[in-house]
């Protein structure tokens, strides 16, 4: 196993620092790639450590994606103004208040993606089972047609990012910023999966009124939780709005339909409530659309609805929970192939 | 000896059903008190009152003291009351160790805390409670895997690992084997003279609550209808024909 583990972690990380240079033709899908490693981790916080399924966890992408842009610009002009021009006008940004713009712009986006997660998990928390993840589609789906009334930035015409400056359009910049982030949510839940906190949070999964029972904090973890998946994906948010260029509020900023139900499907079918779980799921999950989306386009959508059929169907436990039950010993996890018999003993000598 | 939990006059209906009516109760320190009474008699409600699972439609129910009728599932169970269920729940996707170490007191539980490690002397203590009620052998094993009785067992070395002042036990012998019952019975008194812990039992099996309750309560019908010592409420004509269905 530990070869096993080493074999991952430097396979990944070779993966992610030679592949740009390998294939340069690819660094925009790649990036996309370890966004969605990103999605399928943060979701997986919820959905597979807490068992709380989320369809809405896309709006802390969105919103961080808004306030980003909203800092962006306004740091240097006035937005409404600025959005006025609907891209029309090209406004010039210098090459340092482009990166203090970006930066403080992530930061902001990061907080303040938070700060929704933990007065929308204020409303919603109440809510359990199938009732809390058609609750939070519903709230996803709102801010995206809400955000498109929204003439300040936009409405639904979208806005336009400052331009990366110099010669080059910052794929590179954006690739490493995308894979540094990746690598960064991912070490921060070993972290944080290693601490009581995933305790907690999986005796919610296991059992939420029996973890009330027992005097554990439950809206604390719970709005915690969501407060951490909130705060990656609001960076994610903002790094992606520049790397796009333009943000408009259904397509690009809160695609429900698209990212926000990735999230859930690449997590599935890596594993949910594992570690390495999301980032195999989300790696193969995007390695199967590009290749649909290229060679068999027109089915594309047929063939994505068939993996998650036979995902549901077949391998509902995920690829890392299959291989978990399969070989449960080199997870540390011990199996007691004599429970039955013993208890049979028992009764045997009360007769 | 003083009460540690003093119910007076607790009424609880459901829709038109009433499961208590005028109820009043009291539970001394360091002892073992048992509750009994024939089915839908009201006792598992009481139960729930007290621990807060839901609000009583009048009287008051103290805990050393203060009100907690109006408090949190949560907030009483970190004051030191805690209860297991009848249907026995623990995280069952989780070993058994795990189980352990979550249940620890949230008493004081700071935010920081929660990004914490457990300390070995904590692990430790879940072995040490694992070995007291004979877990010890399966404690690296899936707990949802385990056999009802011993996840019977793993929910009462739960309760311990939290440190309550008193212990509601929902029918802890309820589908267990004869065998281990006697084990169980000796756990439970144990529990109380070794760690300090104040019982309250509902109990159905007769044999296990003569056997360690200190002082019983009988319900039928929603209603207080004897309190004793085992000797006198084996021998109260009330209770036994609440139990053969004499009216």
């Amino acid at each position: 196993m530990i070869m096993n583990k080493y074999t991952l972690y430097g396979g990944t990380l070779a993966f992610g620092i030679f592949a740009p240079i390998l294939f340069p033709a690819y660094v925009s899908q790649i990036t996309v790639l370890w966004l969605m490693v990103v999605f399928a981790l943060t979701w997986d916080i919820m959905g597979g450590q807490m068992g709380y399924n989320s369809l809405g966890n896309i709006l802390f992408f969105g919103v961080g994606m808004y306030v980003c842009a909203i800092v962006q610009v306004g740091l240097h002009y006035d937005v409404a103004e600025y959005t006025a021009f609907s891209g029309a006008v090209q406004v010039h940004f210098t090459t340092s208040q482009y990166f203090s713009g970006l930066i403080l712009g992530t930061i902001a986006a990061a907080f303040v993606s938070s700060l929704v997660a933990v007065v929308f998990g204020w409303i919603v928390f109440g809510l359990r089972g199938p009732y809390f993840a058609i609750g939070t589609l519903g709230v996803a789906i709102a801010a995206g047609e809400l955000m498109g009334a929204w003439d300040y930035v936009g409405g639904g015409g979208g806005m336009s990012l400052p331009g990366f400056p110099g010669e080059s359009d910052g794929s590179a910049f954006f690739y490493v910023i995308m894979f540094t982030l990746a690598v960064a949510t991912f070490l921060f839940l070993r972290w944080l999966y290693a601490s009581r906190f995933s305790l907690a949070i999986n005796a919610i999964r296991d059992d939420e009124e029996k973890a009330e029972g027992m005097g554990i904090q439950t809206n604390r973890y719970k709005t915690v939780a969501w407060s951490i998946s909130a705060f990656f994906l609001g960076i994610s948010g903002a790094i992606f709005g520049n790397m796009t260029g333009f943000i408009e509020p259904l397509e690009v900023a809160f695609p429900t339909v698209t990212f926000g139900i990735f999230m859930v499907l690449m997590a599935l079918l890596g594993g949910k409530g594992t570690l390495w779980g999301p980032v195999i799921g989300a790696i193969l999950f995007h390695i199967i659309k590009e290749i649909t989306w290229t060679y068999l386009l027109g089915w594309q959508w047929v063939a994505l609805g068939a993996l998650i059929v036979v995902n549901v169907v077949f391998f509902q436990q995920g690829i890392v929970g299959w291989v978990q039950e399969k070989w449960p010993e080199k997870f540390g996890i011990e199996v007691d192939e004599q429970l039955g018999i013993e208890e049979d003993s028992q009764t045997e000598t009360a007769k | 000896m003083s009460n540690q939990i003093e119910v007076s006059g607790v009424s609880k209906s459901y829709g038109g059903v009433v499961a208590n009516h005028n109820v009043s109760m009291a539970v001394p320190e360091g002892g073992i008190t048992a509750l009994i009474g024939p089915n839908g008699s009201g006792k598992t409600t009481l139960f729930n009152s007290i621990v807060g699972y839901h609000p009583i439609d009048s009287g008051s129910i103290k805990f050393e003291g203060q009100e907690i009728s109006d408090l949190r599932v949560q907030q009483i169970a970190r004051l030191g009351l805690l209860r297991t269920f009848q249907q026995t729940r623990i995280y069952g996707k989780m070993n058994c160790v795990q189980n352990m170490l979550i249940s620890v007191p949230h008493r004081n539980a700071s935010f920081a805390d929660m990004f914490k490690k457990y300390p070995p002397e904590i692990t430790e203590r879940a072995e040490h409670l694992l070995e007291f009620v004979g877990l010890y052998s399966k404690r690296k094993l899936i707990s949802g895997n385990l056999s009802f009785g011993q996840q019977k067992l793993l929910e009462f070395a739960m309760a311990l690992m939290n440190e309550p002042k008193v212990l509601l036990l929902d029918e802890p012998t309820a589908g267990i084997n004869p065998t281990l019952i006697n084990g169980l019975i000796d756990r439970l008194k144990l529990a109380n003279t070794e760690f300090g812990i104040t019982l309250f039992v509902i109990e159905h099996n007769m044999r296990v609550v003569m056997n360690l309750a200190d002082n019983i309560y009988c319900l039928a019908h929603g209603e207080m209808l004897a309190h004793g010592t085992p000797n006198e409420i084996q021998n109260d004509q009330s209770v036994i024909d609440a139990y053969l269905g004499a009216h």
